[in-house]
């Protein structure tokens, strides 16, 4: 590329453009005018204009979740910037590679409250793995290539870009960034030889050893890797909220998902075992219930990308920092059979049929979970599927069988109502050929709901899934079971007609009140070209279990229905 | 067990860099004691030194927490090495004329300077580690301190550990 003079915004764009971007999600506003006058007519990647930043940032999220890439949106300064706070927190929790660029007022303003005027990298400094504010044109190539690097290198997480005014209309002779100067930046990829020998001998002392498997099986595209660490031991896997998908859960060796919500097996394997084999997973509180009771015989052997995990919240016997897959690669050559846990490997097999996830099911009314069995099997597992937060979200990562990675996309760490439905843009964008399903509350369906514009301008087919129980379900279920049936402000009726608001947007509306019903609508809405949103309105009194309540350790589980 | 630790933390000169060490520990919950930032032996990058308190554990985390800001370049716990560790303080003691050659003698056995007398008082400039700016304001106490300044500690490891 010749050099040449152009402005920052122009700068901008060849950069995004150079680092491999095929679409932007955004909002303009005064302080991002040149960028957007620079995006005037600009074909070379595409920029997919949402209601709310909120759904912008939701949606770069999805992206980078379901396609690996790094997730790009774009607000303005002020509120457009603080909009996208909780979508950047999301994304940072859940270790998701984004980078955000916000506009700001003149740099001569800055520090006067000039209208629209808000200290955005001071705002996200706590949510953000690293931000800059571009104080010289100079830097905005040098700036731009960093940010992804660091943004999807190491541990994964957002990066900020704030940009003055000024600075996105000062002109400059562009040269693309080939250097980079971030001596604190060495994320240790290569795990220590010494401490996989370790791990090696531990796995065959061993009689009862677990697989912790976590979101950074999936980040680090070391499903493979798992599968045949998993295959080689025969060690019982269990996989995190996010880790869902990153190992299959048709193998003999899943037990499922781990923790609050997690099955019978998991948790009392866990509790039980007497080596626990951690892979990119970070002992969050709702995977480990109590801490002090937590795994308590077993010697913990922690794989992390990044070490400040490691001991963190549990000590650590034997700790490992690196990247997933090449750890996984290393300690592949090494291992062999666990021969001494065949007697575990048998009283797994039982848990697993005495105690798997149970319901009772009705034929006069929805259950949610025959909803997501159902949707299970009309897709065979194959979908991508988000999902809000709350019930729904549970009774998907139970009842919804994944075997790939990256099909499986949720807000775990920060829990963020309102991600479900605009993360399936997102994801739906970087597939824009697969079969994407967005499983949505009827409390969150309605923080993000402005978006059904974009599914019906840019015809983009998600198939959107509202589980209605006319109440915020969750927090009903905690009021009941902890707070004595005080069901204080959960009542969502007063909701919008779910079928009507997706119509008024230009999106099929369908709804289901029973079973059959429930498959005729959910076959149309799969044969349906374009956006759907299809209500199943289930049974309001459903609750979630296994259910382990705060400040108990995971096999002190509430059973319900699964007894 | 719970002690102090002096830590030397080498970071990039930028705008922001003081806020995103010193609002890492508050939203984690590590203590500062005291802060101390300056420029260091290279261009470009300063030298902080932050006094906390804490357990192995809170300090193990401390490190690698700071080591995860990309602005931070190297983490080095003083206090489980040699170290010279100095802070300044400037101390306005009320001074009666009787008082001064009292006060100035204390000051000298402490190898402080009286920096400045006015009518009813005096500045008394000290260095030293915490304990003997420690002392020195204790005896002088009785006096009356009006005013009084402290750096908060730097410090470096000696001689060639590292």
């Amino acid at each position: 590329m010749k050099p040449e003079v152009i402005t920052g915004s122009e700068i901008l764009l060849r950069s995004l453009l150079l680092e491999g971007v095929e679409c932007v999600f955004g909002y303009p506003g005064g302080a991002v005018l040149y960028i957007y006058d620079a995006l005037y007519g600009f074909k070379d990647f595409h920029h997919l204009l949402t209601r709310h930043e909120q759904g912008a940032i939701h949606a770069a999220d999805g992206y980078a979740r379901a396609s690996g890439k790094v997730g790009v949106c774009i607000a303005t300064s002020g509120p457009g910037a603080t909009n996208l706070v909780t979508g950047i927190a999301t994304a940072y929790m859940d270790s998701v590679p984004l980078v955000v660029i916000t506009g700001n007022v003149h740099q001569s303003l800055i520090g006067t409250d000039a209208f629209q005027e808000a200290d955005i990298t001071g705002i996200t400094m706590p949510i953000t793995k690293h931000s800059y504010l571009v104080r010289d044109v100079k830097d905005l190539p040098r700036i731009i290539h960093e940010a992804f690097h660091i943004a999807n290198s190491g541990r994964k997480g957002p990066v900020l870009i704030d940009i003055p005014k000024d600075v996105s209309a000062a002109t400059t002779l562009f040269e693309p960034a080939k250097v980079m100067n971030l001596r604190g930046y060495n994320p240790t990829v290569a795990p220590n030889r010494l401490q996989l020998d370790k791990v090696a001998a531990a796995i065959q002392e061993a009689s009862q050893p677990v697989i912790l498997a976590g979101g950074g099986v999936v980040y680090s595209g070391g499903h493979e890797e798992l599968l045949q660490f998993a295959e080689t031991t025969e060690i019982p896997v269990t996989t995190t909220l996010l880790g869902l998908g990153g190992f299959p859960s048709g193998n003999r060796l899943w037990m499922g998902m781990p923790g609050m919500h997690g099955t019978y097996t998991a948790n009392n394997a866990i509790q039980q075992s007497d080596l626990l084999i951690c892979i990119g997973a970070r002992f969050d509180d709702r995977v480990t219930g109590k801490l002090d009771g937590f795994a308590p015989k077993a010697k913990i052997v922690h794989i992390d990308i990044d070490p400040a995990e490691i001991g963190k919240n549990v000590h650590t016997d034997i700790p490992v920092v690196g990247d997933v897959k090449t750890v996984l690669e290393q300690l592949n050559k090494l291992i062999k059979r666990a021969d001494k846990a065949d007697a575990w490997r048998d009283q797994i097999q039982q848990w697993k049929a005495e105690k798997p996830f149970k319901y009772k099911d009705s034929n006069d009314s929805l259950k949610p979970q025959w909803v997501i069995e159902m949707l299970n099997e009309t897709t065979h597992g194959e979908a991508i599927v988000t999902t809000d937060v709350g019930q729904h979200q549970m009774w998907t990562a139970q009842y919804y069988k994944f075997n790939q990675p990256r099909s499986w996309i949720t807000s775990g760490g920060l829990g963020t109502m309102g991600f479900g439905f605009p993360s399936a843009i997102g994801a739906q964008m970087a597939h824009p050929d697969r079969l994407v399903i967005s499983i949505n509350g009827d409390g969150g369906m309605q923080m993000c709901s402005q978006e059904l514009a974009i599914c019906a301008i840019n015809k983009i087919p998600v198939k959107i899934v509202v589980i209605n129980n006319q109440v915020l379900g969750m927090v009903r279920q905690w009021q009941e079971l902890i707070y004595e049936n005080r069901y204080s402000h959960i009542d969502l009726s007063g909701s919008p007609d779910f079928v009507k608001l997706a119509e008024a947007y230009g999106v099929k509306g369908l709804r289901a009140t029973n079973k059959e019903d429930a498959q005729a609508v959910w076959r149309e809405a799969l044969e349906t070209p374009g956006p759907v949103l299809v209500e199943f309105v289930v049974d309001k009194q459903e609750n979630v279990y296994p259910m382990v309540t705060q400040g108990s350790t995971i096999d002190q589980m509430l059973m319900g229905d699964c007894e | 067990m719970t002690t102090k630790h002096a830590i030397a933390i080498l970071v990039n000169d930028q705008p922001g860099v003081l806020q995103r060490v010193s609002g890492l520990f508050g939203r984690r919950g590590f203590n500062i004691e005291s802060i101390t930032v300056g420029q260091s032996e290279e261009q470009g990058l300063s030298r902080m030194v932050i006094v906390t308190e804490g357990d192995d554990q809170t300090l193990e985390q401390i490190e690698k927490q700071l080591y995860k800001l990309i602005d931070v370049i190297k983490v080095v716990n003083l206090s489980s090495k040699p170290m010279v560790s100095r802070e300044l303080a400037l101390i306005k003691v009320k001074a009666e004329q009787a008082e001064r050659p009292e006060i100035k003698s204390l000051a000298d056995t402490f190898r402080a300077a009286v920096v400045d007398i006015g009518t009813r008082n005096m500045m008394i400039q000290v260095v030293g580690d915490t304990e003997k700016v420690d002392a020195l304001l204790e005896l002088l106490k009785p006096y009356g301190i009006q005013e009084l300044s402290r750096t908060g500690v730097t410090a470096m490891t000696r001689g060639n550990a590292l």
